[in-house]
């Protein structure tokens, strides 16, 4: 197997695992707005995430990482070509990072409601962008050579096509229903309950949304053996709502997990052997081979991967038992006294 | 404007800030790592509060740091897409490198740390909070060795087929003496900005503390506080003088013209002095304008060489050279001009350094009133204290601005000892299928978004300063998940 195949796996390796742990977060996010009836709550929800999402953002750090490293060429067209989407995923990065660490800091309503604004707008943009980008990059989008290289030529609304659309849907849509299954485990109480609720709904959309996504990617833009992908996910899909119906929580969760394997299986195999395809010629494609870089840069880059990812793996798995237990409004200490007013 | 100025300003706008809060991460994680292991050693309740008090100011820092940061790593890809392509291959390594060894360990065990007061074991806690001041500074040695490879390129062929630069050895890369000049100095000053802020914060509570009640109990915490900042600053001031010394001599080698620019020195001379003011059109296209004021006689020869009587090439010769090595005209054919901004140089290069030795002195200042136990009581100390927390953040914005501009015309300077053409002007690592138009409206928004979150993250740092120090209760493991978070979000 050569060089370029293994990262370009392994990037798709890299995005599942962003995907799968940051979808719960973005879920969260949303839900918080959605689910939650006051301010305790809202902290409740914050706070199933709140020692774990920093380190699930990392894995998006690492796959534009490697991305840059293993194919330069892909990177950089890939992000000069996604201008302004990707401006705007950054943009809510930026802000919800703050948001979270700022929120609680002092104790007035009014600080509180903006920072819950940016928490829950935060979470909603890049579900919805997430699901467009990665449609364009199976469906493909107008590159040509243009200074002698491979570049983007069209423009932001070339990336709005009703398939681009439907797949911002289908990450939206998983994305909430991940998160109020990982509500409903990680919460007691009543808004467990209400979290349950919500996914048995949400999981229906979602399964819905993505079939038709899934059938579509796979007709008009796939090989044959991704069907084997669609069948996973499809599997995967009717066990998270037929699990969420018998609020087998922790089942259903991991169900959502395959699914988002499946998917990412889906779009990186109808992809290859293009990182990423020309809509206007095939010639102008960027492929795994014509983007990647050398077999050196590859190597020393497999070596650190082969060892790093295990022990990441493994502290990362610690921390989630670390706080493995259910919280309730219970849990929800008072807020500090700190307002911006001197006493 | 064009999408390159506006992609230049955007880039140095973006870094700058982000620059601005990541020394104070790197330097205060360590500090307040000492401080919790200072508890754990001692049982003595002071350090516990002190952990407490300077982590919470820490996590209100890093929040803002880490935002900033995502943007740097896809900037690079947004705007400066031939850039990417250019140095991708050996670039992006250390890149991934950082994400992989530092990032996962700095995130992850800052949430086990701040998460983890009521769940983990006391030492296991301590060790959290070790791995995340780890993971900050190695992720430092990594954007260092990026970084470096831009000032002087190692380890590299330039591929005339590919037309791009390609690693031939990652241990080169990774031991690059650019890196291992900077990587210290960016240290210790990481290490001056975290003791300043220690030092400067527990003055202003000692000082307001003792003129509330002479009697305060919390004085002698704040003192510890002060004292422990202030020895910081003081081996930290040593370190930064001698790391910019040794960097000094080598960029001298390997970057000649930077360090003329910064010494403003146009023709060549023997035993070259030291300006210290100069007046005159430093920025113009006449650089036979500039005047130096107030000169140190040979002082240049020796900081650059370490001989009094050495000769030091000035801007024109080197303009000469470079253009007879590197090429007389760009792409377009117009002249390309080596010299990089010489105002800008000049006195960045000479605030970086005054405003460091201002928080030196502050130091000494600090540990002589606070001698044999006594604690200050002069409000002018307070004051002192105040004014001197942004200095060196100051220097070391001014030093990133002296290194990046300094480098100019090039994005990837031309290592003098290297293989040729692995360089890259920086007109040419722009993306040129983003429109000015784009690039306009990302830089007004990056602006103001990082205008207003700075807001906030000031008014916070200020109020949980002033607010001091909270009592604290013992941490203790809470076995069944039946007590209330020791801290929520």
């Amino acid at each position: 197997m050569d060089l370029a195949l293994i990262w370009f796996v392994l990037i798709a390796v890299l995005w599942t695992g962003y995907l799968v742990l940051e979808g719960f977060d973005f879920g969260v996010g949303m839900l918080m707005g959605l689910l939650a009836k006051n301010n305790k709550e809202r902290r409740l929800a914050l706070n199933t995430i709140g020692p774990v999402w920093d380190g699930n953002e990392v894995w998006l750090l690492t796959a534009g990482g490697a991305t840059f490293a293993a194919f330069p060429e892909w990177y950089a067209t890939l992000f000069s070509g996604f201008y302004l989407p990707l401006l705007l995923i950054l943009l809510s990065l930026i802000v919800r990072a703050v948001a979270i660490e700022y929120r609680g800091k002092i104790n007035d309503e009014k600080w509180r409601q903006r920072w819950d604004w940016a928490i829950i707008g935060s979470a909603w943009v890049p579900s919805i962008l997430w699901g467009v980008a990665f449609a364009n990059l199976v469906r493909g989008v107008p590159i040509a050579e243009s200074n002698g290289h491979l570049e983007y030529v069209g423009n932001f609304f070339d990336l709005l096509s009703p398939f681009a659309l439907l797949g911002g849907l289908v990450t939206l849509s998983l994305f909430l229903s991940h998160g109020a299954i990982f509500l409903a485990l990680k919460t007691s109480g009543d808004f467990s309950k209400r979290a349950g609720d919500f996914a048995k709904k949400i999981s229906v959309a979602a399964l819905a949304l993505a079939a038709v996504w899934a059938i579509w990617t796979q007709l008009a833009y796939s090989v044959a053996w991704t069907w084997a992908a669609v069948l996973v996910a499809a599997l995967g899909l009717v066990a998270v709502v037929w699990f969420a119906r018998v609020e087998s929580f922790g089942k259903a969760f991991i169900a959502n997990a395959v699914v988002i394997v499946g998917a990412v299986v889906l779009i990186f195999g109808s992809m290859y052997p293009d990182v990423m395809p020309s809509s206007i010629d095939p010639a102008y494609s960027l492929t795994v081979d014509n983007a990647s870089s050398t077999d050196y840069t590859l190597t020393v880059m497999t070596w650190v991967a082969v060892i790093m990812t295990p022990i990441v793996l493994a502290y990362q798995a610690w921390s989630y038992w670390v706080f493995r237990r259910r919280i309730s409004t219970d849990h929800i200490p008072e807020h500090s006294e700190l307002t911006f007013l001197k006493k | 404007m064009e999408a390159l100025d506006l992609a230049r300003w955007q880039f140095g706008i973006t870094t700058v800030y982000h620059f601005v809060l990541v020394p104070l991460t790197i330097g205060l994680s360590i500090l307040v790592a000492i401080m919790q292991t200072a508890w754990v050693r001692t049982g003595k309740e002071k350090w516990l509060r002190l952990t407490k008090f300077y982590g919470k100011l820490l996590l209100i820092n890093f929040a803002l740091g880490v935002a900033t940061g995502i943007v740097q790593e896809f900037q690079f890809g947004m705007n400066w897409s031939n850039y990417s392509r250019f140095v991708g291959d050996i670039f992006g390594a250390p890149l991934a490198m950082e994400a992989l060894l530092a990032f996962f360990l700095e995130s992850t065990f800052l949430g086990l740390w701040i998460f983890g007061w009521d769940k983990l074991p006391q030492k296991i806690h301590l060790l959290t909070v070790w791995l995340f001041a780890i993971g900050s500074t190695l992720s430092a040695y990594f954007i260092i060795a990026a970084n470096s490879w831009m000032q002087h390129p190692v380890g590299a062929d330039y591929n005339p087929e590919t037309g791009r630069a390609e690693m031939n050895s990652i241990g080169a890369v990774l031991t690059n003496p650019t890196t291992l000049a900077a990587f210290p100095h960016v240290i210790a000053t990481a290490f001056l900005v975290a003791g300043t802020f220690v030092a400067g914060i527990a003055v202003y509570w000692m000082v307001r503390k003792h003129r509330e009640d002479a009697a305060h109990t919390d004085l002698p915490m704040y003192r510890t506080a002060a004292r422990f900042g202030a020895l910081v600053m003081l081996l930290a001031g040593a370190a930064v003088i001698y790391t910019g010394d040794t960097q000094g001599k080598l960029l001298a080698e390997q970057q000649p013209i930077k360090m003329a620019a910064a010494e403003g020195l146009m023709d060549t001379t023997t035993s070259a002095p030291f300006s210290l003011l100069a007046i005159g059109n430093l920025a113009g296209d006449d650089p036979s304008s500039v005047t130096h004021l107030i000169e140190i006689p040979g002082f240049t020869s020796f900081l650059f060489t370490g001989d009094w009587n050495a000769e030091i090439r000035g801007i024109n010769q080197l303009q000469e050279e470079y253009a007879d090595r590197y090429g007389a005209t760009d792409a377009a054919g117009n002249e390309i001009q080596y010299r990089p901004n010489l105002l800008v140089t000049y006195w960045s290069f000479r605030l970086m350094i005054g405003l460091a030795a201002f928080s030196a002195a502050l130091a000494l200042t600090i540990l002589w009133f606070t001698r044999k136990g006594s604690i200050t009581t002069k409000p002018w100390m307070k004051a002192l204290a105040l004014i001197s927390l942004p200095m060196p953040y100051l220097a070391a914005s001014f030093g990133w601005i002296f290194t990046e501009m300094g480098r100019q015309p090039f994005v990837v300077a031309p290592n003098p000892d290297g293989v040729d053409m692995v360089m890259l002007l920086t007109q040419s690592g722009y993306s040129p299928n983003v429109s000015a138009g784009e690039v306009a409206f990302s830089l007004v928004v990056f602006t103001i978004v990082y205008a207003i979150l700075g807001v906030f993250w000031f008014r916070l740092i200020q109020r949980y300063a002033v607010e001091g120090a909270p009592q604290v209760e013992q941490p203790t493991v809470d076995e069944d998940g039946s007590r209330p978070l020791s801290f929520a979000y």
